[in-house]
């Protein structure tokens, strides 16, 4: 049941190291946080888990098998910044994401649109900023994917909006689909984790279900980072 | 029917402690039929396993049950229900009594205060 495995993983920037001997495993049917502050390594873990970079030693699982074209298919992965081209229409980028990925689906992510308000026609460059998130995450939570990785989507959406957000993981998420969820902005996601990943200057320095790190610090996961980061 | 939820304690404890309360006060109605785990966790904003883990202690203590094909359901078990009720108020009268001898009232004060303040309303 082990969906994704991280053994000795490493990754280095000429002379520096942003992650340092990561082992992680990750099964199925979890949401997990990944947490920690601005250049703790989130993105770069992110982005190998995404074959978008390469380690600089150990090696990265998806069901059993080292990442690449076959892990593509079944990863789900929204990007701390956008690469949508702007110029599309709702519609267009939608027909996007129904060519690139087999397990688009496209109805359903056309009825979760309709129930934002969003309308089809509208063209990427007349939405606000918070707009454009909300469709990006709507695009990659619509897959019928094995893994879903997000990275800080709720940056840049309103705290009002953020409970949405949160629904449309809940709704959408498989029941046998993991995600991993990047963010420093724990307060407004914690309740619905099941796992927390502290992650500081390239190491993980704890794993935990949060409701027994909760249970054992009787303080909320916001407030035990903080603490621990002293931030 | 809700919930509020503080982040410093687990939230399983809280949907416990929070579907306890709706089911002693009839806000959840005895016999009625609960919506699925996933769709209640969405309902609440919770994460489906948590939602599990708290219905999965709620049938240990008997409040909930599972009808293999149809769900889950409140418990029928009116004595079982006024059992959970009554502990509550024993709770809730307890923390009470205790609040007031910490003000300085004795037990015999304090429901000589309790009767004067039902006779003013």
């Amino acid at each position: 049941m082990e969906l994704l495995k991280c053994v000795d993983l490493s990754k280095s920037y000429g002379d520096d190291e942003a992650l340092k001997d990561i082992n992680l495993v990750i099964p199925k049917g979890r949401i997990v946080g990944l947490l920690g502050k601005n250049g703790a390594g989130k993105t770069t873990l992110i982005k190998l888990i995404n074959d978008l970079l390469t380690p600089t030693k150990g090696e990265i699982l998806i069901n059993e098998r080292p990442v690449g074209v076959e892990s593509k298919k079944v990863i789900s992965y929204l990007p701390e910044r956008s690469y949508m081209n702007k110029s599309m229409s709702v519609k267009e980028a939608l027909s996007m994401f129904k060519e690139f990925y087999e397990d688009f689906d496209y109805e359903k992510c056309k009825k979760t649109l309709k129930k934002l308000d969003l309308d089809m026609e509208m063209k990427i460059s007349k939405m606000s900023k918070g707009m454009q998130e909300k469709l990006q995450l709507i695009l990659v939570m619509s897959r019928r994917a094995e893994l879903y990785i997000l990275d800080e989507p709720l940056a840049g959406v309103d705290p009002a909006a953020r409970e949405n957000i949160l629904d449309m993981i809940l709704t959408n998420l498989g029941e046998d689909a993991s995600l991993i969820i990047s963010t420093h902005l724990i307060s407004d996601i914690e309740r619905i984790l099941d796992d927390v990943i502290f992650i500081n200057e390239g190491r993980i320095i704890l794993y935990s279900p949060a409701d027994e790190l909760r249970n054992r610090e009787n303080a909320s996961i916001d407030d035990i980072f903080r603490r621990m980061f002293k931030c | 029917m809700d919930f509020v939820f503080d982040n410093d304690r687990p939230i399983y404890i809280q949907l416990v402690e929070q579907m306890e309360k709706f089911i002693v006060s009839g806000e959840l109605a005895s016999g009625v039929r609960l919506p699925s785990v996933r769709d209640f966790a969405v309902r609440c904003r919770v994460n489906p396993n948590t939602m599990q883990r708290a219905l999965a202690e709620l049938e240990e203590l008997g409040l909930i049950y599972t009808e293999r094909t149809n769900g889950k359901f409140v418990t029928s078990d009116e004595d079982l229900i006024k059992k959970f009720r009554e502990k509550y108020a024993e709770n809730k009268a307890v923390n009470f009594l205790t609040e007031m001898e910490e003000l300085g009232y004795t037990k015999e004060e304090t429901l000589e205060y309790l009767k004067n303040l039902n006779q003013e309303d």
